[in-house]
């Protein structure tokens, strides 16, 4: 069985405590997560959360059912069981002195991202996209050039008119 | 009129209908106290322990199917109770536990007797709460009470600061709870209960086996009449005795680590497997790679999480026990396919020469105490209508295998967590619900110990409870581990000084004796279950040597049962690992 990777998407009462019934469960009972963000969403009694996290099929079976057994949890839906969009953004200071300068740059365009912060040895860029679409950018920089990354974690949604709703 | 938090919390207990409160009093808890000193609908019992408290509530819970109640103090209080909402949360029995808190503007600061309740409590219950607001109080409750009560039941803490209790608000007890995120299900989808049924129709070796689900979802009736109706064997786990009756034909004693040849050898052998308010746990299962190798299942739970968790299935019905059970009937009964009598008559017979085993037989003795002989007279002398707690060890295997209960709910021990101490305080709360009824605690002079300050809650109550201590000197489930798989070193599992256990009883208050000859068993069993107003502790010399089979090993099949040295006839390798 192969450890594919899920992207399970949560409303949740925006309750003191909620977040960590979730968090608890998924390491009481040895669940992985990769990432996981949570924020407030437009009806200010619930709270988005997004978790990406792998296992088997059988896991991720109990992952969603152990989830929708918290009372806090008001409804859930895994992602990639449809077509979905998923964004990251990551904050990234970089080492960008010299001729690394334009190079820097010039990779910050090929992305798409923008560079917000500037010193005279370093640049703070944002770039946005999938997980992966991070991680190709994080390899192409210089070795030795990052000073610091931020992953805001993965955030997702359903393509189309399919809606995670109370 | 407006009324303090606690006098609401009180009000909230009685139009809840909660007859009896089990807890300890301590500075955070003091206004709740108060109220209840001033009111007569609630009766609080003063145990001597927090735990104590949990168990007695748990053990009233699971005699009754109505929510145990408890209330302690915050901080020490609180954590005493941790071990008694583990154990109640891992049978799924509901209880509503208040813990009182410090007050609100001192939570965070590590005030004196502060503990993060709720945090510590989170692994270990089903939902919890910390109350913010007086104004939410009552709704709280009634939320903790619903939450706990329904679905798969479990356990609900509710944490009171302080400053909560002496706020006022008006008060009126909802009616209902209503929550938007929780709603558990109790129709089971009509096209799975249609395939399940068609499969258990089509089987030529067919099994079922239930759980405490059954006993839980009060479906004790449908699942009788349901297997009658069928004809085919059942087996029931640890917790699920007692909900389909043991002296019926069809029953083949309980299944698993210390189950019957014919349990474990029909589950092995059977081509469909029904199973009913069971979660399929390792003690049941044995080494999942060689578990029902030949079955296709059809499992029947009310928690969604409970089906396809250790075992695939190939039928899933999410539902209340009783209601699928009962639909499961109707189309039985409606259906053109009859059971293959044919094949059903060759599978009885097969079972029948696994039963013709007796893999309960046990070496007799005129000299040593025999501990399953004690649990026969028990049986015998109550009539088999005794309400009986266990701890957890040998004695607790002895008495699933010797005491045949016929109903349910009668059978109170402590399943999924194994909780040494659970015993004797959850007699307590059975004794509470059922005043007249014999109540019977089935122990260990190493279990016993963990709770045993509960007698004098006992005395104070008046509580006639018979203990009855196993008391073979030894951890003994332990010793036959170590002596099994540690090439008998017996490490820490014999205890050098153990107290006097019938002077100890006396300094209680209560009648002790101790028996040393198996002449005296049924003697002294009469006269203590003839003294109806006293609590009597019976101490019970018995063979040390003693082990508990038929037994399947860690790591073992059902079919790779080590059975008794004296079983004549033994197919199963005998060997111990
Ligand atoms: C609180 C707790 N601690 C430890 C254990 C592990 N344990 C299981 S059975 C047992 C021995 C019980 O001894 P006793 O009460 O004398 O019963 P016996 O097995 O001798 O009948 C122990 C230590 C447990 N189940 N619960
Ligand atoms: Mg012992």
């Amino acid at each position: 069985m192969s450890d594919d990777r899920h992207i399970i998407s949560i409303l949740l009462e925006n309750e003191a405590g909620a977040l960590s019934r979730v968090a608890g469960l998924f390491s009481a009972r040895g669940y992985n997560i990769q990432s996981l963000t949570v924020a407030p969403t437009e009806d200010e009694t619930l709270s988005r959360m997004t978790i990406v996290t792998s296992g088997s099929e059988r896991v991720i079976e109990q992952i969603t059912k152990q989830l929708n057994k918290l009372v806090d949890v008001v409804r859930l839906v895994d992602l990639t069981e449809g077509p979905h969009i998923e964004r990251e953004m990551m904050l990234i200071k970089v080492r960008a002195e010299g001729s690394l300068r334009d190079e820097v740059k010039r990779l910050v365009d090929i992305f798409r991202g923008r560079v917000i912060d500037v010193t005279d040895a370093f640049y703070t860029i944002e770039v946005t996209g999938t997980g992966s679409k991070l991680d190709a950018y994080l390899e192409t920089l210089p070795t030795g050039s990052i000073m610091e990354t931020v992953r805001s974690g993965v955030s997702g949604i359903a393509r189309g008119e399919r809606g995670l709703q109370v | 009129m407006e009324l303090t938090g606690a006098d609401i919390f009180v009000r909230c207990l009685a139009d809840e209908g909660v007859e009896h409160l089990f807890g300890y009093p301590g500075g955070a808890a003091l206004h709740l106290y108060d109220a209840l000193y001033t009111q007569d609908k609630v009766q609080h019992i003063l145990v001597r322990h927090e735990q104590g408290a949990t168990h007695a509530a748990d053990g009233y819970a699971r005699s009754t199917g109505k929510p145990g109640v408890v209330l302690v103090t915050s901080g020490p209080g609180a954590t005493n109770t941790v071990t008694g909402i583990a154990t109640a949360y891992m049978d799924s029995i509901p209880l509503v536990v208040f813990t009182a808190q410090v007050a609100s503007a001192l939570i965070g600061d590590d005030a004196f007797q502060e503990v993060d309740s709720v945090g510590i409590t989170r692994p270990c219950v089903k939902h919890n709460f910390l109350v913010r607001d007086v104004r939410d109080l009552a709704v709280t409750i009634k939320k903790a009470f619903y939450i706990a009560t329904s679905g798969r039941p479990g356990p609900v803490v509710v944490d009171v600061p302080k400053d909560i209790t002496a706020n006022k608000t008006e008060y009126a007890y909802p009616e209902t709870a209503f929550i938007r995120s929780y709603s558990p299900v109790k129709e089971g989808d009509p096209a799975q209960i249609k395939k399940g049924v068609e499969l258990l129709l089509a089987a030529k070796r067919p099994m079922i086996y239930t759980g405490g689900g059954i006993v839980l979802g009060e479906a004790s009736a449908s699942l009788t009449a349901f297997v009658r109706e069928l004809g085919y064997p059942i087996t029931n786990t640890l917790m699920g005795l007692g909900s389909y009756p043991a002296t019926d034909s069809l029953f083949l004693g309980m299944l698993g680590m210390h189950g019957t040849y014919e349990a474990n050898m029909a589950m092995h052998e059977c081509d469909v497997l029904l199973a009913v308010g069971a979660r399929f746990d390792d003690r049941i299962t044995g080494e999942l790679a060689k578990f029902c190798p030949h079955a296709r299942i059809v499992h029947v739970d009310v928690d969604p999480s409970s089906i396809g968790k250790t075992v695939p299935v190939e039928v899933s019905i999410v539902g209340d026990a009783d209601t699928v059970l009962q639909d499961m009937m109707k189309r039985v009964k409606a259906s053109d396919i009859k059971p293959d009598s044919q094949a059903l008559k060759s599978w009885w017979q097969q079972i029948e020469e696994w039963r013709g085993l007796k893999c309960l037989t046990y070496q007799k003795s005129d000299e040593l105490i025999k501990p399953q002989y004690v649990l026969e007279q028990l049986y015998e002398l109550t009539g088999g209508d005794a309400y009986v707690t266990s701890d957890v060890g040998q004695h607790q295997m002895w008495t699933a295998q010797f005491y045949k209960f016929d109903q349910p709910r009668r059978w109170i021990n402590s399943g999924g967590l194994g909780t040494m101490g659970f015993g004797l305080p959850a007699a307590m709360g059975v004794q509470f619900a059922h005043p007249e009824a014999t109540v019977a605690c089935v122990t260990g002079e190493a279990s016993i110990q963990m709770c045993i300050q509960e007698l004098s809650t006992c005395k104070q109550y008046a509580l006639p409870i018979k203990v009855i201590n196993l008391n073979n000197r030894y951890m003994g489930m332990v010793r036959q581990w170590q002596e099994f798989f540690y090439e008998r070193r017996y490490s820490h599992s014999y205890m050098e000084a153990l107290p006097d256990f019938t002077k100890l009883a006396e300094s209680y208050g209560h009648v002790g004796f101790q028996i040393t000859k198996p002449s005296d068993v049924e003697g002294v069993l009469k006269e203590a279950l003839g003294m109806k107003d006293r609590l009597v502790f019976m101490d019970f010399i018995t063979d040390q040597k003693e082990n508990v089979f038929p037994m399947v090993a860690a790591g073992k099949g059902h079919h790779e049962m080590h059975l008794a040295p004296c079983n004549a006839v033994v197919p199963t390798d005998r060997e111990l690992a």
